[in-house]
């Protein structure tokens, strides 16, 4: 029984790290339509800004937190190490933004005209650029994260035979992804700029005829996308400390599985088919045979869109003339 | 647009593309199959080979990617199979009966029957992965035949038969150069027929609009699945040719950067050209060589860097790559009916 | 450039095996993965050929002539290794190849220049079928049988536990290896594979695996995979609340694998051909020159690149003329080399016949355990 709890958790965690990409994907492929396969590589580089960042400022940082919280810059507590992981992350999101940004404004808006096989094409482009560029500039071995939580004990429940483990990282990751959810979904159906993203994402050309800046809206959506990605990968370098430049591409395509499972273009669906594809994943590697894990992602995407391509909670579009 | 039309449908009847000019070539690729080796250094001759194969896969994936419209990401998951099989044959009927190999004829032919053997599990497995796209289109369709590759790779990762991760090695080497561009110009020949006749319009229809073309009375699924299955047998048979080439299989060499890679060559020749993706295929197959002593110079390895970034300006400044969907001899047809003499007879 | 490449290979094509010490310099080819998905791997083991050769040169060079290294990248690909093979051979007339650091890589390009009589020495190939190839294919490094059993035996003897767990890279053709031979002799020696649970390179949460492993209460783990996932598989054992030692083999040989781990490391052993502790001074030159020459200390893919350059210039130094027969047969009747990685005797099967030592993780040591045989 014990074992089971474990593995629901650690599914839900592993489910929080598909979901946080997860949520970025989905946004960008609600309102273009596009796969961007380099959604990936925005959380590899999110992941080696914060990496760099805790590296150089990172100290910093977390002394004048300590001083700040207990009055001494050596005496380590718990709060400030989160606060200064926030800052991390905020820089990293600031930095995937402005990544989005170009990329979109680079690659993408030139062809929003093109067929959209073009736009996969490029996106494809984007992603063996920003991998073969990530090797050079970084260089292709594995990077240690720091560890900002080193006195961070995981909260244990039960002894011995029924351990049960939860490490608190593992359950910030989970918070985040569904308070990020939780915003997302207040930004697309309660603001006036969700409001646009919702009429962009219908139908382009209505909406610029109804006075919507569509290129100022989809460039939002590909910040805040990458931005998400961002916080994902300096989430996921703490949680899993080991960054590197090809770390980006098997994620990216598992969470974007998830976010086709349920329902692509929703976040609620991307957060609900990351969390089952963690479990199932979970399940499969103690009670199966985890060879085939990395196969799994991929046959429930296939079965999920040959019995309802619509995806858990997405809603059928049908294609007119 | 689709160069489609009589014109075209005529020359593919009494110009080049009549048999007998294909028969010829296949005898000049056996001439040159006893010559070239001695005429050239081995690395380029490696090249040229290696070159053939890209072509086989490239003008395959053409027939899916460029005529059909159906973006498929999984070429190397059919070209994976096809090499698996085909090995596998090989490899055990040589090691049940040795003797075959002092015949050179037993050898070529058992080496026949297993790329055609490969070709016709990659097809199969093609015709799976094609049913999807009954229902799928677009993006979808591009996540599933990835998918689809993936899970192709996993499986063989797991198939002790085939030595799993750590490959199959010890094939023999049954390939040259003649059996790589025989096979190249049988795979452009009957590429070039099928999308020049009545199925290829079907597909060209498919590709510039599913749901007009489903109204015209087109059966669309039956098309797109039958491209799929075309593309499919030939990768596997380059598949089979690269692993009696290479000598060893691994899992690994079948990833999803692959495909790209041919995807690559794809949209590099223009999507919807056959000579476009032969001269891609020898083209990018050659610079990648050519950039070699770049690295030296350099001390570091740019050409992946080089080949993403040409992919990027290739959609953003000519989408349609470097031959859109015309043909070589369409070129040379242009030109001379400006100089105003009739484009009839096989100008080529 | 190009075209005059072409030119000049038609002009001189066929002239491939003359004799190499007529050039003023001795030309080694290498062939690694510098990108791609294994590049980290490729890297070390490059820049420990490159000090070795700058360290040959330094000392005069090989019989008076300059080292000249000529690396090519093959991207991880099977069939670019092989093209950087035959342009080696060709092209640039390489006296000898190093490489490749993967079996799979390497058993494309065997063929090649088993074909071309060019000796090639590979640094770290262990499927036993990659010197099989022909009689100029050699290797530095452990075959998997020999390592799997000194894992086994170590596991019997020295740690004394009957129940071991196994976690393998499911991916990596070292790491399957390994682990089929570890089992194959820890079951001999009366022990007992409780679970063999495995996931692929390249992911980076292993708590479902370790939950699974942890229910068959294990006595220790045999995780035979490579430093690049092993730090994370301790950490994550460890905050499971496995205790019990993990076990590996010489993938684990990194100073990485201390930075990613951390204290989690503590209690692991791994087998590996050397210690950085070695006294000899082989090693203790070997260490400090890598130390000053790249600013960290070597992993044991630089070591093995290392050795490979080093036993392939003392053939090359004791050769007549200097052919390409001559050199194998030098390479061939290697006995009791000191390298870095240990006293390298070159075996009939032209594989490194070696001890392996053990060590022990401690706080980003590597303790020295003990030395097995072969």
């Amino acid at each position: 029984m014990a074992e089971f709890a474990q593995y629901i958790i650690n599914g839900l965690s592993q489910g929080g790290t598909y979901a946080l990409i997860a949520l970025g994907y989905t946004m960008v492929f609600g309102i273009l339509q596009l796969i961007n396969f380099a959604h990936g590589e925005v959380f590899m580089l999110g992941a080696f800004t914060g990496l760099y960042t805790s590296k150089y400022a990172g100290l910093a940082i977390l002394g004048t937190f300590n001083r700040l919280l207990t009055g001494s810059a050596e005496t380590a507590s718990t709060g400030a190490a989160i606060l200064t992981a926030i800052v991390i992350i905020l820089v990293a999101m600031c930095v995937c933004a402005a990544v989005g940004f170009c990329v979109e404004r680079l690659a993408y808006r030139p062809l929003r005209a093109s067929p959209r096989i073009n736009l996969l094409i490029t996106a494809v482009g984007v992603s063996l650029f920003f991998q073969n560029a990530g090797q050079l500039l970084f260089g292709s071995d594995p990077k240690a994260f720091p560890d900002l939580f080193e006195n961070l004990e995981p909260w244990t429940f039960g002894a011995d035979e029924n351990l049960i483990v939860i490490n608190p990282l593992q359950v910030f990751v989970f918070i985040t992804a569904i308070t990020l959810m939780l915003i997302l979904r207040h930004v697309i159906f309660h603001t006036r700029l969700g409001r646009a993203m919702r009429a962009v994402s219908f139908n382009h050309d209505l909406a610029s005829l109804m006075g919507i800046p569509t290129n100022q809206i989809i460039a939002a959506t590909f910040m805040m996308g990458s931005s998400l990605a961002g916080a994902a990968g300096v989430m996921v370098g703490m949680t899993y400390p080991k960054v590197e430049p090809l770390m980006g591409s098997l994620p990216g395509l598992k969470a974007f599985c998830a976010a086709v499972l349920g329902g692509i273009g929703n976040v609620t669906g991307a957060v609900l088919g990351s969390f089952i594809l963690g479990l199932a994943e979970a399940l499969l590697s103690g009670y199966g045979t985890p060879t085939y894990k990395d196969a799994l992602a991929f046959t429930i995407l296939i079965l999920i869109l040959l019995v309802k391509p619509s995806g858990l909670l997405g809603v059928n579009r049908t294609e007119k003339v | 647009m689709a160069p489609s039309g009589s014109n075209n449908e005529q020359s593919g009847q009494t110009g080049i593309m009549s048999l007998r000019w294909w028969i010829v070539g296949i005898g000049i690729v056996w001439l040159l199959n006893a010559w070239l080796p001695e005429l050239i250094s081995p690395y380029f001759f490696q090249i040229i080979v290696l070159a053939g194969i890209n072509v086989i896969l490239s003008v395959s994936l053409n027939l899916v990617n460029g005529f059909t419209g159906q973006f498929s990401m999984g070429h190397a998951g059919f070209m994976s199979v096809g090499g698996y099989l085909s090995a596998f044959i090989t490899t055990s009927l040589v090691a049940s009966h040795p003797e075959l190999m002092n015949d050179p004829v037993a050898g070529v032919v058992i080496f026949a029957i297993s790329l055609i053997m490969g070709g016709i599990a990659a097809t199969a497995v093609g015709y799976i992965v094609g049913l999807p796209s009954l229902r799928l289109r677009g993006d979808y369709l591009a996540i599933v035949t990835l998918g689809f590759g993936e899970i192709i790779r996993v499986i063989f990762l797991n198939t002790n038969a085939v030595g799993g991760a750590r490959g199959l090695s010890g094939i023999t080497k049954f390939t040259t150069f003649g059996a790589v561009y025989t096979a190249a110009l049988i795979t452009v020949f009957c590429i070039w027929r099928v999308v020049h006749s009545a199925h290829g319009r079907i597909l060209v229809s498919i590709r510039e609009d599913e749901i007009a073309s489903t109204a015209m009375g087109v059966n669309t699924t039956e098309g797109k699945v039958r491209a799929f299955a075309m593309g499919a047998f030939f990768a596997g048979v380059a598949g089979g040719l690269f692993a009696h080439y290479l000598t060893t299989l691994n899992p690994g060499t079948f990833d999803f950067n692959r495909s790209f890679e041919v995807i690559i060559m794809v949209v590099l020749g223009g999507m919807g050209s056959i000579s476009g993706s032969v001269v891609a295929a020898i083209m990018l197959t050659v610079l990648k060589e050519a950039l070699r002593p770049l690295q030296q110079l350099t001390g570091v390895d740019l050409r992946m860097v080089i080949y993403s970034l040409v992919l990027i300006i290739m959609m953003l400044a000519r989408p349609k790559g470097i031959f859109g969907t015309s043909e070589i001899c369409d070129l040379f047809r242009e030109k001379l009916s400006r100089r105003g003499k009739h484009p009839d007879g096989g100008s080529a | 450039m190009f075209l005059k490449n072409i030119f000049i290979s038609l002009t001189f094509a066929g002239a491939a095996s003359a004799s190499p010490l007529f050039a003023d310099t001795i030309k080694i080819g290498e062939v690694g993965s510098m990108t791609g998905s294994e590049a980290t791997f490729g890297v070390s083991t490059h820049e420990g050929i490159q000090l070795a050769i700058k360290e040959q040169n330094a000392k005069g060079g090989i019989k008076g002539k300059k080292v000249e290294l000529i690396s090519l990248d093959d991207q991880g690909k099977p069939e670019e290794a092989a093209i950087a093979t035959t342009k080696l051979i060709s092209q640039d007339k390489v006296t000898a190849i190093l490489g490749e650091v993967s079996s799979s890589r390497s058993l494309a390009m065997a063929p090649i220049a088993q074909q071309n009589k060019i000796p090639m020495v590979s640094p770290s190939s262990t499927n036993p079928k990659v010197t099989e190839v022909g009689d100029y294919i050699f290797r530095v490094c452990f075959i998997d049988p020999f390592q799997g059993a000194v894992m086994a035996k170590f596991a019997a003897e020295t740690l004394k536990v009957k129940k071991v767990a196994i976690l393998r890279d499911v991916k990596s053709d070292y790491s399957v290896g390994l682990s089929d031979y570890f089992t194959a002799a820890f079951k001999k020696s009366g022990g007992e594979i409780v679970v063999d649970q495995s996931y692929s390179s390249g992911e980076v949460d292993f708590n479902s695996q370790l939950t699974s492993i942890r229910a068959k209460k294990p006595d220790a783990i045999f995780v035979p995979g490579y430093y690049t996932e092993v730090g994370l598989i301790a950490k994550q054992a460890r905050k499971l609340g496995i205790k019990v030692p993990l076990m590996g083999g010489d993938g684990w040989d990194s100073d990485k694998l201390y930075e990613i781990g951390g204290k989690a490391l503590n209690n692991t052993f791994f087998s590996n051909h050397y210690s950085k502790d070695d006294q000899a001074p082989a090693v203790q030159n070997f260490v400090k020159n890598y130390k000053s020459a790249y600013n960290r200390s070597p992993d044991g893919l630089a070591a093995m690149g290392y050795d490979a350059a080093v036993i392939l210039f003392a053939a090359i130094e004791k050769t007549k003329t200097g052919t390409n027969a001559e050199i194998r047969a030098e390479l061939a009747k290697i006995k009791e080399f000191q390298a870095v990685t240990g006293k390298i005797t070159i075996d009939e099967k032209r594989n490194a016949s070696k001890p392996a030592v053990v060590l022990e993780v401690k706080d980003g040591k590597f303790l020295y355990k003990s030395t097995v045989n072969p």
